[in-house]
């Protein structure tokens, strides 16, 4: 029962908290548009060196140039939804300024809000940002006649929606990363350090600048465990074929392990957050 | 005092201000270090999977890389002002700047020497560096002088792209991050030769906005494929000089949105 | 000759608008709605060398945008400007090395350098000779107590401390015109003397022309020999304060606390020529009165004899009521009740 009251507080908040990032997103349309320009930009040079690489080897790969070309194109429409770039700076600000103390100190579930508002920063720029990339790179390319250059509709419905369904997981896990670096500014120096560095392990280890297919082989088994596969490279895989369909069932277990162990993490972090605030004084 | 000179007081000014906070100072040069290494990083994975791009190899592909970053860096570091410009028109603070009797472009680049951009500069140098000398080329005369005719073109380039997107933003108010195409963008195309891309493509970067001027022609000159490619080495020792060609433009269409800027007065 | 003469200027901006909410925010993105505001509608005065004079008005009265005309940013529409010769937007560069701004909303200093930097960067910025930088810094150190401020960063500084920092920057070049924009705002009481009695010395030894723009009255009443009043884009008066007060409204205010438990929910009563009631809140009673018909000290008097007082004020009206009863005049002179001529232009 109060458990069930939580989820839909939650829900509501959610909702609102969305409504409102989304309605800010709409005043910086020009923003919006510039961002598209950019990433569509971005995926075109990406696609250009990958079709070049893939020309330069008669060698059979792990993945084909039209796989590649899906994939970087995914990531580029994805990209603000699925990395956690930074953390909430708003909470961070609030941090940096003593300002939360006390917040932190009233017996709300001050964690689960702010997971909460990182989901929301998360998803309301999905559709002002993924789906018009996704239609541009799907239609644009082909009636220019850049066929490879493409984003490829997946084979089956079932690839498709098993790449929906772990795309959910991503968002989540992306979301948890998130608080993490929120909350990691509690420690000042270190916070800022990790807040610089963290990004850029997420950025390489989760497939956004090379798809990780590509990467050596002797990486692949580490790629595979570590939780930053789960943000793009296994769904982008399951919506270009590279893992079957039958496949989901994996990669939402990988995903919902590391969503527990980093959420569990984040709110211990959260505590000795507060304890050390009680010690310290704010 | 000259404008030369009280360029060199605003630097002086902004590198005390930044050393007030040490630490963090610190961890953001490790930080761009980082991310600039594993960049790289994404390029040796490249050619580990494919062996090489078109005939260019891994060593070729350092020397483009590592010069157009130390150029960004440069730029970067030098225009950090004129980058966050929307901010100064936004809050006002642009009116202050037209009170001084000075040109409002050099006390825009006196804004701010962002000194951790030279975490990038370094791995640029420490890159170029070892592709030199993998590709065993000597650092004769007009080696050094066809690499910082390079380093020189695209710094002024950068800048020039930087000032461009501040100019326009006397126009918009918001600032326009579609011009991050040009100068993220721009180091990321020019990081590989320009031959691997498409025919209108190349003429964009070379006739538009002429990124493969100040960069890939000059250095197909060091590399000595200049010939391969059809085109003369005059043409290498020259055509970084269109960076600063585009720079003086940036520069003129400044002079013309703050004339716009002072008669709207948004 | 005058030392500023400023003829019908004119200033019209074009600001773009959309409708409020969602809907408003998505039309916008098609076509967006120009509108155009009239900032300045042919505004003239003239001053002469040595002058303070106090500009007032609401805020968005064309205050701001006349300083910025006056200072040599923004073009105006049309009109003429011309000050120690010069027209200010003709030639910025050598217009703003002979004028000085002091903004008290925001400083001009570095922030994370010490004031002795600042001064010194200013220096280079301003081309300001060595002997006379020295001289001129060592006698604003002297006038504005600045010696044990000089050496802590800008940041660290408190509200009155920078602001008195911040009129030192604003000399060091030793200009003949100054603009002083709310330059006491946010201050504590003691500052603002401080802040006051720097500007008339200033003003009274080195006869720098000064505009001063303010919404506190007695920065107006401390400083100003002569008000500029502007409302709407025009000057609605130019004279002293004084003459401004007997042209536009003699009245005064008297704020009365009455024991409780007098009035018994009735309005309090008091049939006297010359006064009225401007409001009752419970026991606190608000009258408006001519002096010229009954003085202050009679009507209290008066008062007193019918009513137990606990607590009572005089005040003059505030200048947002001036300026709006100045501007109900302008449209209907009809309602000009005490006869003065409108205007000094």
């Amino acid at each position: 029962m109060e458990e069930s009251k939580q989820l839909a507080c939650n829900l509501s908040a959610y909702r609102s908290l969305f409504v409102a990032r989304f309605v800010l997103l709409l005043q910086y349309r020009t923003a919006a548009l510039a961002g598209i320009a950019t990433q569509l930009f971005w995926g075109l040079i990406k696609v250009m060196v990958l079709a070049a690489f893939f020309s330069s080897s008669a060698e059979a790969q792990p993945m084909t140039l039209s796989q590649a070309v899906s994939y970087v194109w995914l990531g580029q429409a994805l990209l603000v939804a699925v990395v956690p770039w930074s953390g909430d700076r708003e909470i961070q600000a609030m941090i940096r300024s003593g300002a939360v103390g006390y917040d932190l100190l009233r017996p709300t579930d001050l964690y689960s809000f702010w997971l909460t508002r990182a989901l929301a920063m998360r998803t309301a720029p999905v559709v002002l940002r993924a789906l018009p990339l996704l239609t541009i790179s799907l239609l644009l390319f082909p009636t220019l006649e850049l066929n490879e250059w493409a984003l490829a509709v997946p084979d089956s419905a079932a690839a498709l929606i098993a790449f929906l369904l772990a795309l959910i997981g991503a968002i989540v896990l992306s979301a948890a990363l998130t608080m993490l670096l929120t909350v990691s500014m509690l420690w000042t120096i270190s916070g800022e350090g990790i807040n610089h560095l963290f990004p850029t392990l997420i950025i390489v280890f989760s497939g956004m600048i090379i798809p990780l297919p590509l990467f050596p082989d002797w990486m692949q088994p580490l790629l595979a465990v570590l939780p930053f596969s789960g943000l793009l490279d296994q769904p982008f895989c399951l919506f270009v074929g590279s893992l079957p369909p039958s496949a989901l069932g994996q990669v939402l277990t990988h995903q919902a392990i590391w969503i527990s162990i980093i959420i569990l993490f984040g709110r211990w972090l959260v505590k000795r957050g507060v304890q050390r605030l009680v010690i310290q004084g704010g | 005092m000259n404008a030369l000179q009280l360029y060199g007081r605003y630097i002086g000014v902004s590198v005390q201000a930044q050393m007030q906070y040490k630490i963090s100072f610190g961890l953001q040069t490790l930080g761009h270090l980082g991310v600039t290494a594993i960049e790289f990083l994404g390029i040796w994975v490249l050619f580990a999977r494919f062996g090489q791009l078109a005939d260019w190899s891994i060593a070729e592909v350092a020397l483009f890389y590592g010069l157009i970053n130390m150029a960004f860096a440069c730029a970067d570091a030098l225009g950090r002002g004129f980058d966050s410009f929307g901010k100064l028109v936004q809050n006002g603070d642009f009116d202050r700047l037209l009170l001084r009797p000075r040109s409002t472009v050099l006390q825009i680049l006196g804004t701010e020497l962002t000194l951790k951009r030279f975490g990038r500069l370094i791995q640029g140098l420490v890159i170029i560096g070892w592709s030199l000398s993998t590709l065993q080329i000597a650092l004769t005369l007009p080696v050094l002088w066809l690499l910082s005719a390079a380093f020189v073109g695209s710094v002024a380039l950068f800048c020039g792209i930087v000032i461009f997107q501040a100019t326009l933003t006397f126009w918009t108010i918001e600032s326009l991050e579609i011009m991050n195409i040009l100068t993220y963008g721009g180091v990321e195309t020019a990081q590989y030769p320009f031959s691997i891309y498409g025919r209108w493509f190349q003429r964009f970067f070379t006739f538009i906005v002429p990124l493969a001027c100040v960069s890939y022609l000059p250095l197909l000159g060091v590399l000595n494929r200049a010939s391969e490619f059809g085109v003369p080495l005059w043409v290498c020792f020259l055509s970084p000089w269109s960076g600063i060609v585009f720079l003086l433009l940036a520069l003129r269409l400044w002079r013309i949105g703050e004339r716009y800027y002072c008669s709207t007065g948004s | 000759m005058p030392h500023i003469v400023v003829e019908d200027l004119r200033k019209t901006f074009w600001v773009a608008e959309h409708a409020p909410g969602l809907w408003g925010a998505v039309r916008g993105l098609v076509r967006r709605n120009t509108r155009a505001v009239e900032a300045l509608k042919g505004v003239s005065f003239s001053l002469e060398r040595g002058e303070l004079v106090g500009y007032i008005g609401p805020n968005g009265a064309g205050k701001s945008t006349t300083i910025k005309i006056l200072s040599g940013i923004l073009v105006p529409s049309s009109g003429r400007c011309r000050i120690d010769g010069r027209t200010p937007w003709h030639d910025r560069i050598s217009h703003v090395a002979r004028i000085g701004v002091v903004f008290g909303q925001r400083t001009q200093l570095w922030w994370d350098l010490p004031v002795i930097e600042s001064f010194a960067l200013l220096r280079d910025i301003y081309r300001v000779p060595p002997a006379v930088y020295r001289q001129t810094c060592s006698e604003l150190i002297e006038l504005l107590e600045l010696e044990p401020l000089l050496v802590t960063p800008v940041r660290q500084l408190s509200l009155g401390q920078r602001m008195r920092c911040d009129f030192a920057a604003a000399l060091l070049h030793r200009p003949d015109i100054l603009f002083l924009d709310e330059p006491t705002i946010g201050l504590d009481a003691v500052s603002k003397l401080a802040v006051r009695k720097f500007i008339k010395a200033l003003n009274q030894t080195q006869q720098v022309t000064t505009i001063l723009t303010t919404h506190d009255m007695d920065d107006i009443e401390a400083l100003c020999d002569r008000v500029i009043i502007i409302g709407g884009g025009e000057i609605l008066c130019d004279g002293s304060l004084a003459q401004l007060r007997s042209q536009v409204s003699s009245r005064r205010h008297l704020r009365i606390d009455l024991q409780p438990g007098q009035l018994g929910g009735q309005l309090l009563r008091f049939p006297v020529a010359g006064v009225n009631l401007l409001n009752q809140v419970g026991d606190s009673v608000t009258l408006a009165f001519d002096p010229r018909q009954i003085s202050a000290a009679a009507l209290i008097h008066r008062i007193t004899e019918h009513y137990d007082v606990a607590d009572l004020f005089v005040e003059n009206p505030p200048i947002e009521e001036i300026v709006a009863e100045l501007y109900a005049n302008e449209r209907d002179p009809q309602r000009e009740t005490t006869g003065g001529e409108n205007g000094g232009v």
